[in-house]
This record gives structure tokens, sequence and C-alpha cells, in this order.
């Protein structure tokens, strides 16, 4: 297998800092020795590579924006975003699982928890020893989560929870769930842990995408959440969109690895494909394809980029991150599919990323907020008027 | 006990080499440069050595600004420290080895790793010359190491097997694939070599025993030809394979 080089047209690596290139080059070999050669197994028999895990820690994965005395890395957006785009490269299951990880989990903890929870849950959510995952879609409120069924209620000492959730990336495993439930009315975040009675997390089957990962279901019937387990400083539906933000922006990084591997796929197909006596590569309608797909890439990458920097120093905009991330998973899926032409049949195969890559596109183009969604999001920071509320 | 690896900065085995207009060096432009593959195997071995018996791991390089990026590398898997001996001309492995051999001196270090080539100029002599220049003693090729109370006993890669060699410290070990699982550096590690220093000196001058007088492309391999695609060929094959081709 050859080694993964890059693509940098624009050379953007001139504007990277010494640590975030050693960042990138890390999670790139980290993928090409221990994702690649085993991916398309896990994809094709619907597991996730759990033993990955450990050795995603090591590499210090996990939070990695988050402070270094709870065992993160404490870097900036840019080294980040470079993580996640290295990752989604080798899967989308992969990073959604570092995503879910630091941004859905970590993240909410970090940030809206309490010191106890802070102290308690970080040092071993980084080191993976304990798995997260985070609940706030419902069967029947997705683009809606403001809508939810799922409660709390006051008890002595805690609460009761009652309720469902759906699409939980990591959910089976997961060792502790953020839950969004409605407590009088008002959306707040419980910290539930797998061992608490009453709390289930069965595996979601069939799934013809992100087969490399794991997705389930959370069902909760009257399970008592001890008081210390609430995050203290959320409530509102904006706390939960917080933390969609964070994945959204590592998706947004994310499927630029998933481009590039596409685009090296079929760029080295074209070269190496004799149709007509010559390369498919010297024919006008390949070469259109080749081009359009380096320049997304590119524009993609410019926009991560500044987006990095702009989250960095405290800038940036929801709405911008929703831009981002509606953007590059259109494109990434086009490139997906435009690979997939240029390969011909041999597109189909597990051979090559192609096929594989498209399919996780169609859940990531939809999940953290639909194309739909996003695009209504910028409609109404255009306009100042919502076309959904 | 302080450890030296000494570590070079070489085109990436994956990068399209080109010849340098002056036909006698390559040219830089579009290769991406790393660490000797070879070389991260020592600095592993190096910092797996400390690990188990204390002491401090020194990096080495001889040669320009850009060895930064590896030696950095080498940082952020865990080395202690580096020292950059400057030198922007070419040198060759005599010049190198002499180079190392005062730094290791001057530092005091006991035990040395390389990597057993370079790839870039594939000379597969500097740890050599270093020792013999030292007076350490030297194992090649090594392909797995034990130290205990300054006794090392290695093993070493030779044709068709492997070789246990005794030896003693002070020495320099180069070391083979096969002689551990070079770690990633992680991004705490990353962070910490922010905290680093790479001090820079000017190499010691030695002088060139020879010289890069010309490059040279290999030759262009010939297609290849089809003679049949079932069994009707066979006999012509034989006969192309012992007239022509005069293999079998």
């Amino acid at each position: 297998m050859t080694k993964f080089s890059g693509i940098d047209y624009y050379q953007i690596e001139s504007q990277f800092t010494d640590e975030e290139i050693l960042v990138r080059n890390s999670v790139r070999e980290f993928v090409d020795n221990e994702v690649i050669p085993v991916i398309e197994g896990h994809y094709q028999n619907g597991t996730f590579p759990e033993h990955l895990i450990k050795k995603l820690a090591e590499l210090g994965l996990f939070g990695i924006t988050l402070p270094s005395k709870y065992g993160c890395a404490e870097m900036n957006n840019v080294a980040y975003g470079l993580a996640m785009q290295e990752l989604e490269r080798g899967d989308s299951g992969l990073r959604s699982f570092v995503s879910v990880q630091s941004s859905l989990v970590m993240y909410p903890i970090y940030t809206f928890g309490s010191e106890e929870q802070k102290d308690f849950w970080l040092p071993k959510l980084a080191a993976a020893e304990k798995i997260g995952c985070f609940g706030l879609t419902e069967p029947d409120y997705g683009s809606n989560p403001g809508g939810m069924i799922t409660n709390a209620k006051k008890a002595d000492g805690g609460y009761i929870l009652n309720g469902a959730k759906m699409w939980i990336t990591n959910g089976s495993i997961a060792d502790v769930a953020i839950v969004w439930a409605k407590l009088n009315g008002e959306i707040k975040g419980f910290l539930v842990e797998k061992e608490f009675e009453g709390f289930s997390a069965p595996e979601m089957k069939g799934k013809h995408s992100l087969r490399a990962s794991i997705t389930s279901e959370l069902i909760f019937q009257d399970v008592f959440v001890p008081e210390s387990n609430i995050l203290p400083k959320a409530s509102g539906l904006k706390f939960p969109l917080m933390c969609l933000n964070q994945a959204r922006y590592s998706i947004a990084w994310g499927v630029v690895g998933s481009m590039m591997a596409c685009y090296e796929s079929a760029l080295n197909y074209s070269k190496s494909r004799i149709q007509f006596g010559k390369p498919i590569a010297s024919y006008q309608l390949t070469q259109q394809k080749l081009a359009y797909m380096a320049t997304e890439i590119t524009k993609s990458q410019l926009m991560n980029y500044h987006l990095a920097r702009l989250k960095d120093t405290d800038r940036v905009k929801h709405t911008q991150i929703s831009m981002a991330k509606l953007n590059n998973c259109e494109v990434a899926l086009n490139i997906a599919r435009t690979s997939r032409e240029i390969l011909g049949a041999n597109g189909i195969l597990s051979e090559y990323p192609v096929m594989r890559h498209a399919n996780n596109l169609e859940s990531v183009k939809t999940y953290e907020g639909t194309h739909e969604m996003h695009t209504l999001i910028i409609g109404e920071d255009l306009t100042g008027i919502s076309a959904f509320e | 006990m302080k450890i030296a690896v000494c570590v070079s900065h070489v085109p990436d085995t994956a990068a399209k080499i080109s010849i340098g207009p002056d036909g006698k060096n390559i040219d830089p432009d579009g290769v991406t440069f790393v660490v000797n593959p070879y070389d991260e195997f020592a600095i592993e071995e190096a910092l797996k050595t400390r690990e188990k018996s204390g002491g401090e791991v020194i990096i080495l390089s001889v040669g320009s600004d850009a060895n930064k990026e590896s030696i950095r590398k080498a940082l952020a898997m865990g080395a202690d420290s580096a020292v950059l001996l400057k030198d922007d001309s070419w040198r060759d492995s005599v010049a190198v080895a002499g180079a190392l051999a005062d730094e290791i001196k001057n530092i005091g270090a006991e035990l040395v790793f390389f990597g057993k080539q370079s790839v870039d100029y594939d000379n597969s002599i500097v740890g050599q010359l270093t020792a013999e220049i030292l007076g350490f003693n030297c194992v090649s090729v090594v392909v797995s190491l034990d130290i205990n109370d300054g006794k090392i006993r290695a093993e070493r890669e030779i044709e068709g097997g492997k070789e246990v060699v005794e030896t003693s410290l002070p020495a320099v070990i180069t070391a083979q694939k096969g002689l551990n699982e070079p770690r990633y550096a992680s991004l705490k590690g990353i962070m910490a070599a922010k905290k680093k220093t790479i001090e820079e000196k000017p190499a010691a001058t030695y002088e060139n025993l020879s010289e890069v007088t010309e490059m040279k492309r290999p030759q262009v391999k010939q297609p290849g030809k089809i003679i049949g695609t079932d069994a009707s060929a066979v006999p012509e094959l034989v006969r192309l394979l012992k007239e022509e081709a005069k293999v079998i």
C-alpha cells in the first residue's frame, strides 16, 4: 500500500505551525498503518474497530482542545481540525467516534459541568477508560429537537427519566450518556451511567452507511439519576446546540479527509486505467472531473482553515460553522460520486475506498443538522426571518 | 546514562525524485523530507532503553535548518533534547561521522543509536565510522537488543539468519526494521516538545574523502511482451526464457 502524501494545491500548509503539521502527520501515519488495513473488513462486517480506541487515546485525540490538567492536549482548532481530517480519510465512523467523545461528551462536561463532574469524567474520557455518547435526537424529533418527549421529574435526591433517543453514535458501548430531557418544560442535560437501572442501549442494525460505527437507541424507563449527575450550567435548547456546533466543526474538517481519499483513488486509477489505447486521465471528460474535485477540495480546505482561526480567536458564528458543514458535506458526497464514476465498475469494490466513503457521506450530510436545516440557519442569518419556527 | 540518537532528514520514500540542474544533487523542490525510517527504530529503542534504565535521550543531526523538522518529531516522540550540528553544504559519510563523533564525545553519551542506513544515500556506514572514530564497540543491523549493567546482547540480521553478539558499553547500535514498533508522536508529546530546545552549533570541520560527481536515473524499464494467454504459449515462453532471457 502506498503512503498518503496529502493534497495541498494552494500550499495552505505554509500557514500551519510546526506543531499543527506534526499533529497531522502523526494522525496520517496512524491512519495509514492502523486504520486503512482493517477498515474495509470492519465495514463489511458491520463492526466498530474497538481495538483502536486505546490507541486513539494514546495519540491524545480525545478532547484535543481541552486543558492539559484533564489529560488533554490543549491544542488549537487547526490541530483539532487536521486530526479529524486525517481520521475521516480512514473512515467517517472512526471520526464520528472521536467527534462524539470530544465534542458531544467532553465538551459539555467541560463547559456545563460542575468541578466534580469535570475532575471525575474528563481524565477518564481523555484516556478512553470511559466511553461517552450524546442523546438529543428522538425518533420523532430530529430537525426539531426542541419538541423532545424525553422528560425528567424531580424525585428525592435526583430525577426520574423517561423517554427514548435514537441515532446515537457509540450508544451501546458507552459508559455514560449525556442525555437531554425536559424538566418542567426546560431542556436540561443529565449524565446517565450505563449501570443505572431502567437504562438500555440496543444497537440499531441494518445500516447501509457508517457500518464501521455503532449506532444505538437509548431507552429510559423510570431511570433514577442522582442530583450530582445533572449538568448545572445548561438550561435550554441552546446548550445542546452549542455541543452540536463543536461536532459540526469537526465534520467540516473531517469530510475533507473523505474527499482526499476518493480523489486520490480516482486520480491514481485514471492514470493507470487504459481504454482505447491510452489512460482515461488523458480524456477531457476525466480531466474535468479531476479538476473539479481538486478545486472543491482546495475551497473546502481554505474555508476550514479560516474557520479554525476564527474559532481560535473566539470570533466564529455558529452560522459560519453551518456554512462549512453544509458546503463540505455536499461537496464530499459529490466528489465521492464523481470518483466512483471515474473508477467505473471497480468503484463499487471494497478494494477501493470510494463506495464506503460515498455511503458514509450520505449519513454525514444529514446528521448533526441536515443539509436543509443548515441552509435555513444561514437563510435566517441573512434575512433575519426564520423559515422553520 | 546519556543516550544519543543520530537522526538524518531524508526525502520521503514516496517522493518523486528528480536530479537538480548541477547533475550532482537531487532537486529538493516539492519533495517532502521526513525522519529517516530506520532512525525511527533507533529513536524508539533509545526511548525504551531510557524507560527501562533511566537516563537522557539526546537527538543529534548534521545538516541545515530544515533538519529541525525531523528533530522536532523525535522530540515529540519523547526525546529530551537535541543538538543540530549545522552545515548547509554536502558532506560524505566520513565528514558526517566526524561531526557526530565530536558531539557525542562532547555530551558524554555512552550509548549511541543510528538507523542501519539513511534512505537517501544508502551508504550504511555512518554508524560504524562514528564508532571507529570514538573507539566505541559497534553492532550493526540489530533486530533485538538487551542491555544490562553495561553488557549488551544483540541479535543482528545476517543473510539467511540471525547472529547473536555480545559486547559492552560504550557502544554504537545501528537499528534494523523489526527491532521495535516506533511509537507515534502523541499530541501531548508534540505540545511537550514545544518547550524543548534545539541547541544549534556549527558542525565540526571534517574533510570529505569522496565527492559525488554525477547522479543518474535508473534505466527505463522495457515494456513487457505478451506471447499468449493460454497453455499453447508455454513452449514459446520456455524457448524465450532459455534463448533470449537466458534464465533457465
